[in-house]
């Protein structure tokens, strides 16, 4: 029998205030840690290309809005403004490639 | 003399039909580390036991010139055999010829060899090792595969199935291997994706290898896709011969029953769990020290490390162990760890194996990511699997038992037939920290030394409910029990409940939370 590489380091967890003395595994040292979403930043949704941006930094644009066009599984995905005000920020040019979850634009 | 040029004919036919796709893709085959088709059949099934059926089976497609390719058995070999003296079906996929690629004949063998495994009511094995649908039959392919999850349905819950991946098994196809019993993969011989390397990079740009895309390691640690991991394809086969070893023909049967033999670990019993709840220690010298010879056949034992499930025997007859696993992850159910303890105890109360659960266990696992990953719904499939199973079920608390992990760990509540304790079992709401912190917050704040009153505290609450004696006293627990008498209280257990009859209400089926 061939041993899998160990995977998991010694460490300590806290269950409902009692700390054990455990393995940890790699799924929970590598897990994410939660950071909620922020509601004036447009963020790629999935890997793929700008085709388009149809909006300028100073620009004022209502909720909805569409502001760039990403292409992605070989759809033309319309990326609408998450809120209402002024584009204060634009992270990407037309032709890059972002992966999921890139900064496109925020607004302010 | 005619017959004889008949026979004559005929061998020539087989003798051309059992060399598969011919000596240069054979060679291309072994150059890949990898056996033929009838190597593994042969290394699988009990010497020369081996019946094949559909040799003379030829593909029907006719455009893109397939009229006159001719594809030996159509790239798959099908028919029964025994395991030590045991019926099994078996088709194993010939990557010889067309890449073992997936045409109506081929698919037709093997739903032909699927219909009779059900009809016989004994185990299939699927051989997978296949580039996945032969594109020139089109919609054919595709209805083949359909036909083939299906029967996989139909027969899931009646017989065993077990899928074997030595080679790739990519797209539609790993839809049959997904809907059966157990999966073997091969350390770099065994490739499963939906969607492969190349697609992901032309659609997400994404960069990824095959062996970390699908490889065993990937399957067998990240995704729990898959069952057993070896490192050889012999070791492989010698793991399927194990687990058939272990578990019945059907569902109207009971596992084959070997001599008792003492565990050669039981003196050791005493010395495994340490007393202190927050000190790890290794469940599986519990369940070796409790089993036939000390044999624990663990199942995904590199998946979900923080419960452990496995075969193992009990006076001779077959017994599936699930154990919190303190070593890991503080032996916490998390999303993986439920999911993988509800499959295997739907497993055995599907085939007659009454179900041992050693319990020790600290709670749910504490986190956003873990509830956002559904640990609600993936957690309830523990309790719905020991609500749900009518096998004997015998539940050994070996140490604490806190709150919801309590419940659902085999308690009384879900209709265990035997709950028993050792005499170091914490039954209760939380650990006496929380509780402690807690029950008696104004006191611990409004005392004028906090630290000293908390100390107190958690030691009143220690005494006063972390022990067995609470749940005893309300008939929770049947006995509590010395280590060293576990072995003997679950035979006891298990062959007073050789008899059991329970009936669910009538139904159609049920919905678990999947």
């Amino acid at each position: 029998m061939i041993e899998m590489k160990k995977t998991s380091q010694e460490g300590k967890l806290n269950i409902d205030g009692t700390v054990y003395r455990t393995r940890l595994s790699r799924k929970f040292i590598k897990r994410a840690p939660f950071s909620p979403s922020d509601p004036f930043l447009l963020t790629s949704i999935i890997p793929g290309t700008i085709l388009d941006i149809m909006v300028k930094p100073g620009q004022t644009v209502v909720k909805g809005e569409a502001l760039m066009i990403l292409e992605a599984m070989k759809m033309q995905n319309v990326l609408k403004s998450p809120a209402g005000g002024t584009v204060r920020m634009i992270a990407v040019k037309k032709g890059d490639r972002v992966g999921k979850g890139s900064p496109l634009l925020r607004i302010g | 003399m005619a017959l004889s040029s008949k026979i004559r004919e005929f061998h020539e036919k087989r003798e051309k039909l059992l060399l598969g796709g011919g000596e240069q893709t054979v060679e291309k085959q072994k150059a890949m580390g990898k056996r033929t088709a009838r190597e593994r059949i042969s290394a699988l099934l009990d010497e020369g036991s081996f019946t094949e059926y559909d040799l003379f089976v030829k593909h029907v497609a006719h455009d893109f010139d397939m009229g006159d390719k001719s594809l030996p058995g159509d790239g798959v070999i099908t028919g029964t055999g025994t395991i030590d003296g045991s019926p099994v079906a078996v088709f194993a996929q010939d990557f010889t010829v067309a890449g073992g690629s997936l045409g109506l004949m081929h698919s037709r063998k093997i739903t032909k060899i699927m219909d009779h495994a059900l009809k016989m009511r004994m185990p299939l094995i699927g051989i997978n090792d296949s580039g996945g649908a032969r594109i020139q039959e089109g919609v054919n392919s595709l209805a083949g595969y359909g036909e083939i999850f299906f029967r996989n349905t139909l027969s899931s819950g009646v017989i065993p199935q077990i899928s074997v991946i030595l080679g790739p098994c990519a797209g539609g196809a790993v839809y049959s291997p997904a809907l059966t019993d157990f999966v073997f993969v091969v350390d770099n011989i065994s490739k499963m994706f939906i969607t492969g390397p190349e697609v992901i990079k032309t659609v997400l740009g994404e960069e990824i290898s095959m062996e970390d895309l699908g490889g065993a390691r990937v399957h067998s640690e990240i995704s729990g896709n898959a069952h057993f991991f070896a490192g050889s394809e012999e070791e492989c086969f010698a793991q399927i011969k194990k687990l058939i070893g272990f578990i019945p023909r059907n569902n109207t049967e009971k596992a084959g029953v070997l001599t008792s033999a003492e565990p050669l670990t039981a003196h050791e019993i005493d010395g495994i769990v340490p007393d202190d709840p927050t000190l790890p220690y290794d469940v599986r010298d519990v369940i070796k020290a409790v089993a036939d010879n000390s044999d624990f056949f663990e199942v995904m034992e590199n998946f979900a490390g923080s419960i452990v499930i496995g075969f193992g025997r009990i006076e001779g007859r077959t017994a599936g162990f699930v154990a919190n696993q303190p070593l890991e992850m503080a032996g916490v159910l998390d999303v993986d760890s439920s999911d993988k303890a509800a499959r295997f105890i739907r497993f055995c109360d599907a085939f007659n194996i009454p179900v041992i659960t050693f319990v020790d266990i600290p709670g749910y696992l504490p986190g956003a990511d873990q509830e956002h990953a559904g640990l609600i719904r993936h957690g309830a499939k523990i309790l719905y699997s020991y609500s749900e199973a009518t096998v004997p079920k015998i539940t050994v608390i070996l140490r604490k038992a806190y709150g919801g992990g309590y419940i659902a760990m085999g308690s009384r509540h879900l209709r265990a037939d035997f709950v028993f304790a050792w005499p170091a079992a914490e039954i209760a709401v939380m650990g006496p920290e929380g509780a402690a912190n807690i029950i008696f917050r104004k006191e611990i704040m409004s005392s004028a030394d906090p630290e000293e009153t908390r100390r107190q505290k958690i030691e009143e609450y220690r005494k006063k409910f972390a022990n067995p004696y609470v749940a005893a006293s309300r008939g929770y627990i049947d006995a509590v029990i010395e280590p060293s008498e576990t072995r003997k209280f679950i035979a006891h257990s298990l062959k007073v409940s050789e008899n059991k009859e329970i009936q669910l209400p009538p139904k159609k089926h049920g919905l678990p939370p999947f």
